[in-house]
């Protein structure tokens, strides 16, 4: 893999361009030097920035099976793309990019996207709210889970977040993302695990130190002071503003908001964040009528989300080159379904099933995981694309790969085993190496260590009671209380409990610690 | 602060639940319980900071007392709602929306009041049993027991607490708060269960009554005596602690130029003497009273008060110092201003005083300082309901953290589970301390600094150690909940959402719920961006009305409810935490 080393970054001349155009000391965490004095990210740390595309994607207009083209223009006759104008892939000849996407065919073309074709899961939801929760939670379709695929992963990650956060060892946020609110992604076993801008304004205000205008009235002088308050309070902004002061110069990123969050994006990153998970969305993708512009199908609704999305990642990416952050930053896309093989008469698509996803960056090994969509002779309405891959084998994979989890810590966030996905990433891929995940696991403060993990018969607690009220308790993947090990009022102290199993059945549980107005939850994994 | 060695122990007090040296070690009691107060991590406001909004402070407006004519409409129900009360619901709304002005008033001022029943022994638990009193049973006629004290006295904190979340369409509760901030004593420093109770219920009882009453009853207090050394006053080694702080902060306040004396103070300590309590009742000793005359400053027009003895002699003399302290100008608008502060607006300008002020403090003299008269006044008045003075407020860490669990409408479980009730609400108060407010517990005989410290009066509340614990509390409501043993407190989204007027519309949930949460209305491009929130970022609000009326169609589908539950967790966790959640 493409690995920076700091003579590739000196002859390159990008990676410190603020040292070079003299911006002074202000800028010094740019450089690689003085990023690992001073407790920033460093060159083995892996970012991986989530775009959801909100609506339900129509896989079958945005990376098209040559093969198949006929079918799919006999399910859809209105709105199908013409077979001359889809963006044909080099290597690739039976696969074709949606013509809004050629800065994402570009990537392509230079190795730097890899499609993963019908991804889905059994017993798929067509409920936008409900499949939604499922991609981000990681359940089946008939399992709730209360917490996120990304938040279990910090969790294991960084168990004791949030008690002491941020400290020396993290003092950023372990995810950012730039959104209305957090999403069910980032929900770890008991509490959000990221920081939420929530909109590029927002971040703007911060860095310049302005505040949304309040009326000129006495509840509104109270509004100004409560705001700038929570400007100066909210935990992790100074990070965020230091961040984002050391790094001056980016490439242009096209005008649309979907740019504007990842330019935002970019800039944390180069600036030192330590921080792995970044999410944006781009909403619209809900495209039941008017699909196309039927005088050009080439344009319209999806051609422009495309062209955004493309254009935006395509924009970030050369970004990420330019400030020499591309070998540890991979992107993916995904969409709570795809849309119908067979459109309907409104010029669009009701809600479908499977869909392929979009990895990219430097460090994804370009290509495509699966093989094209099968459609029938003449789709109905009741056709839809059949599943390859479980989405969670995506995420399983880019834990693995990407993260490097251990292979057997991965049921353990994902919640239940899933086939991987191999040749996703450059093989020869550094990992962060295992001293930095051994700090990420001591960081902040313990209250609670649960031991064995895993374990077959029973669980010793080691707690710090803040005195009062104090709990512990096991939860399980969908945060029913199975058992209350410690239910008891104490005085502040240092306790150890034992706690027998009886006939729990295997799997992962959650231990949480309730005391003194505080929680701390660490995961946990019953064997047979 | 307490002078030990000038004790003079009476002969014939009757000591029959409590001995002398449990007594005087009330404040130093070994057994406490050992927990932890969150740490307060507070950043001094700036120069610069301080400045700014120094030179901002907005003049309050320029309406005055006259009665309010204008609409009646849920914005000014809302408006009375949020001062006068601990948070409502929308059927507080539609009930106040049915009644006129004058009425709604009328039925917060003057809600039918019946003590609640006290505490009980809700604290037993695997680690301390209460050795004289069973659970279930109530410690307040029971001796004082050292062991037990710490318990008890978190008894009464919990069941005060427990009192504001049940008030109902009344001012009372928020008139016993206002009355301890002013008449304060700290728990920590009284550590007697049942004396706490009394002293809680003294102003309880008087919140709305007449304020002389108040005070003499609060000057006789067991609890009060004790706090402010008033039962170790004698005539050899008089105590000035009471005497001073009964001038300085609780009538006659320091805003004026001119000031009573320290010869006053001194007079006012010889003239309190003798009067003793055991935790239970107070007695008056006549041979620890001082009998000489007690000769006041020109402040206080030259008065001379009679010295007297006899068993009446304590009493009488008080009545007379009460009369002289209540014939100075100065102190009603004393009290009218600190009413004013807590209810209305923290900035008195000129015109304020000459509009607003000064005629209360009329009122009030002219009805012998009887409280309802000033209030009634008040909450009836155009300034009270001036367009400028709405959202004014910063929410105190009560006035925040109850109001959440009521218009939330969080559960507690009740008699039901005595101990997790007590646990809960225990939890409530040390929520509330770590964002500097601990009911029970003002920081000092002053109360609490967002009520008198100027210029920045209720935004003290608000710095960078608090606003990520008030943060951090909303969260917990809406995720995680807080728990007793076997049952927890926790906001239900999708129960709250069904008390709407109509949940199934996105814009009406949103249009509703910020009016109701928040302290200023928020133009639409905000309610914007809280719309992707509960329709997942999709553009047809339909989806938001569909999935509800699966859910009502089938209230017992997960499937269903899981989906709303999600995304009004979200909404909450965002609407909560925007700074417009922290006015009212």
């Amino acid at each position: 893999m493409k690995r920076r080393n700091f003579l590739k970054n000196m002859t390159a001349g990008v990676a410190i361009p603020s040292l070079l155009n003299g911006f002074g000391v202000r800028a010094h965490a740019a450089n690689p030097f003085s990023r690992l004095l001073n407790g920033l990210s460093s060159d083995t740390d892996h970012v991986l920035v989530v775009i959801q595309l909100d609506g339900g994607n129509d896989g079958l207009a945005t990376v098209s099976p040559l093969d198949q083209y006929n079918r799919l223009a006999n399910g859809r006759p209105n709105i199908v793309l013409p077979e001359n104008s889809l963006l044909s892939l080099s290597g690739t000849p039976t696969l074709a990019m949606h013509p809004a996407l050629d800065g994402l065919r570009d990537l392509y073309n230079d190795g730097n996207v890899r499609i993963v074709q019908n991804v889905g899961y059994p017993n798929p939801s067509l409920s936008h709210f409900r499949a939604t929760d499922i991609w981000m939670s990681g359940s089946n379709a008939d399992e709730f889970f209360p917490s996120g695929w990304a938040g279990r992963y910090l969790a294991y990650e960084y168990p004791n977040f949030p008690i002491d956060y941020p400290n020396p060892d993290m003092p950023h946020p372990l995810a950012v993302e730039i959104g209305y609110s957090m999403s069910l992604s980032l929900m770890g076993p008991q509490t959000g695990m990221g920081f939420v801008i929530p909109s590029t304004d927002d971040y703007y205000q911060l860095l310049n130190s302005t505040q949304t205008p309040a009326p000129n009235t006495p509840a509104g002088e109270q509004l100004a002071y409560v705001r700038l308050i929570a400007q100066q309070s909210r935990t992790y902004a100074q990070a965020i503003l230091d961040a984002s002061n050391t790094i001056t110069t980016q490439q242009t990123y096209p005008d649309t908001p979907l740019a504007a969050k990842l330019k935002i994006i970019s800039r944390l990153i180069a600036g030192g964040l330590k921080t792995r998970l970044y999410l944006v969305s781009i909403g619209g993708f809900d495209t039941h009528a008017q699909q196309v512009e039927t005088s050009d199908r080439t344009t319209g609704t999806h051609a422009n989300l495309l062209g955004e999305l493309g254009d935006a990642i395509k924009a970030f990416c050369d970004d990420l080159q330019f400030l020499g952050t591309a070998d540890r930053v991979t992107g993916m896309t995904f969409s709570e379904f795809g849309r119908r093989i067979a459109s309907n008469s409104s010029d669009g698509t009701d809600h479908g099933e499977s869909a392929p996803m979009f990895l990219f960056g430097k460090p994804v090994a370009g290509g495509v995981t699966g093989s094209n969509p099968q459609l029938p002779q003449v789709p109905t309405a009741n056709d839809n694309l059949d599943m390859e891959f479980d989405f969670r084998s995506v995420y399983a994979s880019v834990l693995r790969d990407w993260f490097c989890v251990p292979q057997n810590d991965v049921p353990g966030i994902l919640l239940h085993e899933f086939p991987y996905l191999n040749g996703m990433f450059e093989s020869n891929l550094a990992c962060t190496p295992s001293d930095v995940h051994d700090q990420n696991q001591s960081a902040g403060k313990s209250l609670l260590n649960c031991r064995p993990n895993p374990f077959r018969s029973g669980l010793t607690f080691d707690y710090e009671s803040a005195g009062g009220m104090t709990l512990v308790q096991i939860l399980d993947t969908s945060g029913r209380l199975v058992a209350t090990p410690v239910s008891t009022w104490q005085a502040r102290g240092q306790y150890q409990e034992y706690w027998d199993a009886g006939d729990l059945p295997p799997g992962t549980y959650f231990c949480r610690l309730v005391t003194g107005g505080q929680q701390q939850t660490k995961t946990v994994v019953k064997v047979e | 602060m307490r002078t030990l060695s000038f004790i003079h122990p009476p002969t014939t007090l009757p000591m029959s639940h409590l001995d002398r040296r449990s007594f005087l070690s009330l404040a130093k009691n070994p057994h406490r319980i050992n927990y932890r107060i969150d740490e307060q991590t507070i950043a001094p406001l700036s120069a610069e900071l301080e400045a700014r909004f120094s030179r901002r402070a907005t003049a309050p407006p320029d309406s005055s007392l006259a009665p309010y004519a204008g609409p009646w409409t849920r914005a000014e129900v809302i408006h009375l709602l949020r001062r006068t009360t601990f948070g409502f619901t929308r059927a507080d709304v539609d009930y106040f929306l049915g009644k006129t002005m004058q009425q709604a008033v009328n039925e917060i001022l003057n809600a039918p009041y019946t003590p609640p029943a006290g505490p009980v022994n809700d604290y037993n638990n695997a680690n301390f049993t209460d050795p004289a009193v069973p659970f279930g049973q109530s410690f307040l006629n029971a001796a004082y027991e050292a062991t037990a004290e710490p318990y008890r006295a978190e008894s009464v904190r919990a069941w005060w607490i427990r009192q504001m979340l049940d008030s109902e369409r009344s001012i009372r509760e928020k008139m016993t708060l206002f009355w301890h901030n002013h008449l304060p004593v700290q728990f920590q420093e009284a550590l007697f269960g049942s004396m706490l109770y009394r002293y809680n219920k003294t102003l309880r009882d008087d919140a709305l009554g007449n304020f002389k009453t108040l005070m003499r009853d609060i000057t006789l207090d067991p609890a009060m005596l004790f706090y402010l050394n008033g039962y170790l006053n004698s005539k050899n080694a008089p105590d000035e602690n009471y005497a001073r702080e009964i001038q300085e902060l609780f009538v006659i306040g320091k805003d004026l130029p001119a000031y009573f004396t320290e010869d006053d103070v001194k007079a006012a300590a010889r003239l309190l003497t003798g009067w003793r309590t055991d935790g239970f009742s107070t007695f008056f000793f006549t041979n620890e009273h001082d009998t000489g005359d007690k000769q006041f400053s020109a402040f206080y027009g030259n008065r001379k008060i009679t010295g007297r003895s006899g068993p009446n002699a304590g009493a009488d003399e008080l009545d007379d110092f009460l009369d002289m302290l209540f014939d100075h100008p100065e102190a009603a608008r004393f009290v009218c201003r600190k009413l004013y502060r807590f209810f209305v607006y923290h900035g008195i300008d000129p015109q304020t005083e000459q509009n607003v002020i000064e005629p209360l403090a009329q009122i009030f003299r002219n009805n012998n300082y009887d409280i309802l008269p000033v209030l009634d006044t008040l909450f009836k008045s155009e300034h009270f309901f001036d367009v400028l003075n709405r959202g004014a407020v910063i929410k105190s860490p009560v006035d925040m953290t109850i109001g959440l669990f009521r218009q939330f409408g969080v559960q507690l479980p009740g008699p039901a589970n005595l101990f997790d009730t007590f646990a809960i609400s225990f939890q409530l108060g040390q929520a509330m301390a770590a964002m500097l407010q601990h009911v029970g517990d003002p920081p000092n005989v002053a109360g609490w600094q967002a009520y008198y410290q100027k210029p920045f009066l209720d935004k003290m509340w608000i710095n960078t150690g608090t606003l990520p614990k008030r943060g951090q509390a909303t969260d917990i409501m809406v995720f995680a909940g807080i728990y007793g043993l076997n049952s927890r407190a926790i906001i239900d989204p999708l129960a709250w959402a069904s008390g709407l007027t109509n949940p199934s519309n996105v814009n009406a949930l949103i249009d509703e719920s910020l009016e109701m949460l928040f302290g200023l209305p928020v133009p639409q491009s905000v309610k914007d961006t809280l719309k992707p929130i509960l329709l997942s970022n999709l553009p047809s609000e339909s989806y938001w009305t569909l999935g509800w009326g699966l859910w009502q169609a089938d209230p017992g589908n997960e499937t269903y409810a899981g989906a709303l539950r999600v995304r009004l967790q979200a909404y909450l966790y965002r609407v909560l935490q925007m700074e417009e959640f922290q006015l009212c």
